[in-house]
């Protein structure tokens, strides 16, 4: 039994060995942070519910290699984003710029909050509108 | 009555966004940005002549495919007979984008399965993948004779999404919508 306790923590061991592209980019660490942060906002278009940060698919390697030349080329973080939304649309971002198109993701979860204190606020009305004894009634 | 009218209207909201989710077909394939819009300016080496360039002033005045492609792509062996009669047929000059790859694999494969291409640009470390938004191949586009994408189809063609995507898509008149 311990035996087989020991083997799994061992096995546990091997698996985060695996890490993507932890070569350093730039040796300014401001810019690597900047670097790191970019790649992490950016959706892997071939895999999806990956970042290109985690993904290490050709075209994630590529986006990398692009978002660290355009840094090196001094450009800002809202050129990069244009640049892979004029390509790959707004959907490439994890974070949706606000914009007309994508203005509903960023009201919707108020709306819906909204909406619930509304109706929250309608039930409590309605049950302190309803006679005191209304409970025991139910018990009884 | 009134009691369960909203929640009523509330679930059956629900059901409308999730038929209309389930009906949206491959999750994969995204509205590419490019859609009436020009198409992106190219100009690259050929696969099978280093020295000959090929580039977006060869695609102006007519209809034209361009058909991104490797040899890694196993859905891209797949529409390649279709390409071939497509090709031989005269409808539409097809122009290939070559991927990624490795210059004398895809030079064998045009080789071994037949060339449909004018032919096709050598995209080697995918830049010009990039400025097309291209994310799986095969991925083929459609520009109009002004040089506006029209349409992009995601995953192998086949006769039926060539008549029901593109022919329908050229009929309907020229330029631009």
């Amino acid at each position: 039994m311990k035996r087989i306790f020991v083997f799994m923590i061992a096995a546990f061991m091997i698996a985060p060995a695996a890490a993507i592209d932890t070569e350093k980019r730039f040796d300014d660490p401001e810019l690597q942070a900047r670097y790191e942060h970019l790649i992490s906002e950016v959706r892997c278009l071939q895999c999806q519910n990956q970042s290109i940060k985690d993904s290490n698919v050709s075209l994630a390697a590529d986006l990398r290699r692009e978002i660290a030349r355009m840094i090196d080329e001094g450009k800002t973080d809202e050129d990069i984003a244009e640049f892979l939304v004029v390509r790959y649309g707004e959907f490439a971002l994890y974070r949706p710029r606000t914009s007309g198109k994508t203005l509903v993701l960023w009201l919707a979860p108020f709306l819906l909050v909204l909406v619930g204190v509304f109706a929250l606020a309608r039930v409590l009305k309605h049950r302190m509108s309803l006679p005191i004894d209304d409970d025991s009634g139910e018990k009884g | 009555m009134n009691r369960y009218l909203w929640p009523l209207i509330a679930v059956a909201a629900l059901i409308v966004f999730l038929v209309m989710g389930l009906r949206h077909g491959d999750p994969r394939a995204l509205p590419s940005p490019f859609i009436g819009k020009p198409a992106p300016q190219f100009e690259l080496p050929t696969l099978k002549n280093p020295e000959v360039t090929i580039g977006s002033k060869h695609l102006a005045g007519n209809y034209a495919l361009v058909n991104v492609w490797a040899t890694w792509c196993v859905m891209c062996r797949k529409e390649h007979g279709f390409l071939l009669d497509l090709a031989a047929s005269g409808a539409i000059p097809i122009y290939g984008i070559n991927w990624r790859d490795s210059r004398p694999e895809a030079i064998r494969w045009l080789n071994d399965l037949g060339d449909p291409y004018i032919a096709s640009a050598y995209d080697a470390d995918g830049r010009v993948g990039i400025d097309w938004g291209v994310y799986g191949a095969p991925e083929t586009f459609l520009v109009d004779p002004e040089g506006t994408v029209v349409y992009k189809h995601l995953g192998p063609l086949d006769p039926a999404i060539w008549e029901r995507e593109f022919v329908s898509r050229m009929n309907s008149g020229g330029s631009g919508t």
